[in-house]
């Protein structure tokens, strides 16, 4: 048995070691916020925050995460939700299937960088494909976040 | 107000009382011809439908498929801005395939075009029907009664809620006058709405086909054969089937039909990552047939050949020959494109359940009707037994209009008695796709003294997508040629020659389709002849316009070289084209025609350590009537990057009939690294309203080989950039 931590909630999987995070979550546990875009790390689809960390999980066998701190998109933390109202406030979404390895990976962002630069941001949002192109809006609502975390502190 | 009394009563096929309380109205009529898809046998006959609940709240049906195209929020915000409800009061509900609602297949950019008119009947016929029940209840003439905001106010002052009135007004016959709002009232159309999906996308709530899940649900993937219609010789499932979660392994025939599975060996199992890996480990081998000596190199050198050569004449006006022979000057230039992949996020997928003569699919579906008739077809019953529901799409772009995957998913059903999914991993996505066509284009033109167009020739050579229907067709058929013969240009000797190009692999449409090919070279060849002609490329361009007039082609819209011009000149302005720009940056231009739209982008590159940086994108679309302002400018925001997505690095090759890549590592997107500012201006017009969707995509690769070339004084003719190392 595989006991995963995932959106502060404890599972008890009977799956193999081997099995990729992502299929444990979305077939499994039945979560599909989180996507499966390549399987090999390319487009960033299936990323969750491991501790604090966005992570291909279609490359993370889950064995490799026990007692890991888990949040997938259905999850709550305080910068992703920020990113979510700005995702909205922006119209962001097109298709909408990339955006929450985009979200994930944003808040991976926020929660290494406090004033993210442009460069940071490109960077960091680089291994995430968006074959709508939303990527102009997704840099907009990243930065409209961290001005308004700015503002509030 | 206008007034439009043209409907038929006989047009109206229902006006159903619901059981809820609630009213339901359809309207049943055609607008234009379907005049490009030749496997859908529906009519253009549109059914809308309206559900107003007692309790106020509105739910309007979607019948187009949402795939990043903002039609779910498009379509019903038309809907709800004529009948005047509150947008706060409405949810959306898609439609299940099904022929009632008319033409749903959502490609071609036209869901606005098509339905628009339709859309705003909808709306104003029931606000009619609400302005009469409201009447009626307050004993009071209806030229007293108007509706504002999801209530209908009497001019005395009393007012009642639209739900109050409902069930007064399902009681009332169809009205034969429907009154429309004047556009200058209009509180949704033309403004900017976000999308009513927005919060399920960023939540992750939102359901894709490959998010469907059913109790008991299978998961299942195919190998397929690497050489487009082989076969499967043999195969041993033994090791497959030694996986953790693999159930069973079963042999799928190809059905010969244009949008029939590729066939091969499935592998059921409890998970999407077992069946992955059961995958992996059959051991098959391939009758791999006549495709298997398809090269795209030596198929590139072949229809070069072809149109090197005299070539079938599709047009010809004048005479080029002679416009050629008196000549100052003659250019003479030869473009190659690569096929490409749609490559959506959301790879295919279906999940089918087949109980006895009866089948539920859930899929990511561009075309539910064309689904649920292959799949009807398939199982041999009638379709009121097939349900099709349509899901969310990870992007569709073209692919997801073709059924092939969901025909997979019912045949494993039936065959294993439960419901499967069938999930293409991304390796199947590019290895097994429709693909954009590969192209071979020769252009030829003629000067005279004054740097003036006198002769043009544009022979190309291309795999039809009719092949993919017909197989056996070798030469681009109708509209493929279309883009090339109608060409927007005052030149008085023109000719346009298709020469043979049979297909080795399955050809699809793609976002923009012919577009790409016939955009690309004609946009640098203007662009070539202006330099030759020592002319600004803007100023030649627009005198390769010429005059303002409408031009003649077969479609029954026509387009018009006045906002042609306008487009052009407008992206010059946003883009102070004729002010000096940094040093090492250059502009390049690019205008094209297509969806009945037209599109015009200026482009800003500048190059270090010989590579290429795109740094601005300013297109300006003229779309006609606008419905949704910010959908019109997310649309043109995503076409620039899927444009220069295909510039940089867009290549599907294939050797010995296999195709040579595999997945996002070697077929490259554009990353956000790499992006551009892009700027978008919408041209405020009351025309019809028409394309946006693909419009904004043929103009990017153009406007950047422009650019290059004023930059460096190097002109590429062949895509993508990424063969030079420019990227």
């Amino acid at each position: 048995m595989i006991t995963l931590l995932i959106n502060d909630k404890k599972y008890k999987l009977d799956i193999a070691p081997e099995m990729p995070l992502l299929w444990a979550i979305r077939d499994v546990i039945g979560l599909t916020g989180t996507k499966f875009g390549c399987g090999i790390g390319a487009c960033g689809a299936c990323k969750v925050l491991v501790n604090a960390t966005a992570t291909y999980s279609c490359l993370t066998p889950v064995k490799d995460v026990v007692g890991k701190k888990i949040t997938t998109i259905e999850g709550t933390t305080p910068n992703l939700q920020l990113l979510q109202e700005a995702w909205a406030a922006f119209n962001v979404p097109q298709c909408g299937y990339c955006q929450p390895g985009q979200l994930i990976t944003a808040t991976s962002l926020l929660n290494t960088i406090n004033n993210p630069s442009d460069t940071d941001i490109d960077e960091a949002m680089s291994g995430n494909i968006c074959r709508c192109g939303t990527y102009q809006r997704i840099k907009s609502a990243i930065q409209h976040t961290v001005e308004l975390k700015n503002q509030t502190k | 107000m206008s007034t439009n009394n043209n409907i038929s009563r006989r047009s109206f096929v229902k006006n159903i009382s619901l059981a809820s309380g609630g009213l339901i109205l359809a309207c049943n009529y055609s607008l234009f011809s379907n005049e490009m898809n030749t496997t859908n046998a529906v009519e253009f006959n549109p059914n809308l439908f309206v559900q107003l609940n007692t309790d106020g709240s509105l739910i309007l049906i979607a019948s187009r498929s949402e795939m990043g195209n903002g039609v779910r929020t498009s379509l019903t915000s038309v809907i709800a801005d004529e009948m005047e409800a509150d947008w706060n009061q409405v949810s959306v509900k898609q439609a299940v395939g099904d022929a009632k609602y008319g033409d749903q297949n959502t490609d071609g950019s036209r869901s606005i075009l098509y339905l628009y008119e339709t859309m705003r009947k909808m709306g104003a016929m029931t606000k009619a029907m609400l302005i009469t029940a409201a009447a009626k209840t307050w004993q009071v003439p209806e030229s007293e009664c108007h509706a504002q905001n999801h209530f209908v106010i009497h001019t005395g002052g009393k007012k009642i809620g639209f739900g109050a009135l409902a069930e007064t007004a399902k009681t009332l016959e169809i009205p034969t006058n429907i009154t429309y709002k004047n556009p200058k009232d209009f509180k949704y159309i033309g403004k900017s709405l976000k999308s009513i999906d927005v919060a399920n996308y960023a939540n992750g709530s939102a359901i894709f086909g490959i998010d469907k899940r059913l109790p008991n649900m299978k998961f299942a993937a195919i190998a397929r054969c690497p050489v487009t219609f082989g076969t499967v010789q043999s195969f041993d499932k033994s090791a497959a089937m030694k996986i953790r979660g693999v159930l069973d392994v079963i042999e799928i025939p190809r059905i010969e039909k244009p949008f029939g599975p590729l066939g091969g060996i499935a592998v059921i199992a409890t998970s999407t990552w077992a069946a992955f890996e059961g995958k992996k480990a059959l051991a098959i081998t391939w009758n791999y047939g006549k495709n298997e000596t398809y090269d795209s190199e030596a198929y590139m050198v072949e229809i070069t050949k072809n149109v090197h050569q005299p070539a079938k004449v599709e047009k010809e006006i004048g005479n080029v020959d002679q416009a050629f022979a008196s000549a100052n000057k003659i250019i003479e230039s030869t473009f190659q494109l690569p096929h490409l992949a749609h490559a959506p996020m959301e790879v295919p997928n279906a999940v089918a359940w087949v109980q006895g003569d009866t089948c539920q699919v859930w899929a990511p579906t561009q075309d539910p009707q064309t689904a649920r008739e292959e799949v009807t077809a398939y199982l041999a019953t009638t379709s009121d037994k097939v349900t099709l529901n349509v899901t969310f799409l990870g992007g569709g772009f073209g692919r997801k209009s073709k059924p092939d995957y969901i025909v997979e998913a019912v045949i494993l059903s039936k065959a294993i008695h439960a419901p499967v999914q069938v999930v293409w991993t991304r390796e199947d996505d590019i290895k097994h796709g429709y693909y954009h066509t590969v192209s071979s284009q020769y252009m030829k033109a003629s000067l005279d003294n004054q740097g003036r167009v006198t002769g043009w020739l544009h022979r190309f050579a291309l795999p039809s997508i009719m092949s993919t229907f017909t197989p056996g067709i070798e030469f681009a058929q109708n509209w493929e040629i279309a883009t090339a013969s109608d060409i927007p240009y005052e030149i008085k000797n023109l000719k346009v020659e298709v020469g043979q190009a049979p297909a080795h692999v399955r050809i699809g449409w793609m976002r923009s389709v012919i577009n790409i090919p016939h955009g690309f070279a004609v946009n640098v060849f203007a662009d070539e002849l202006a330099f030759a002609a020592n002319k600004d490329p803007l100023e030649f361009r627009l005198d390769l316009i010429g005059s303002d007039r409408l031009e003649d082609t077969k479609d029954p819209i026509k387009y018009d070289t006045k906002r042609l011009k306008n487009v052009l000149k407008r992206a010059a302005k946003n883009a102070n084209w004729h002010q000096p720009l940094p040093n090492g940056h250059a502009y390049g231009i690019a205008v094209q025609y297509s969806f009945y739209t037209y599109v015009a982008s200026v482009v800003e590159v500048s190059m270090l350590n010989d590579k290429i940086k795109v740094h601005n994108i300013y297109t300006v679309i003229d779309c006609g009537t606008v419905i949704n302002s910010d959908t019109v400018k997310a649309q043109l925001e995503g076409a620039a990057i899927f444009g220069m997505s295909l510039a940089f690095y867009g290549k599907i090759t294939a050797k010995n009939g296999i195709i040579e890549q595999n997945s996002f590592s070697d077929y490259p997107l554009i990353r956000m690294n790499e992006i551009p500012k892009v700027h978008v201006d919408i041209v405020e017009s009351t025309e019809n309203p028409t394309g946006v969707g693909e419009p904004g995509v043929p103009v990017i690769a153009p406007a950047i080989v422009n650019a290059i070339f004023k930059l460096t004084g190097k002109r590429y003719y062949n895509l993508p950039l990424s063969d030079y190392n420019l990227v």
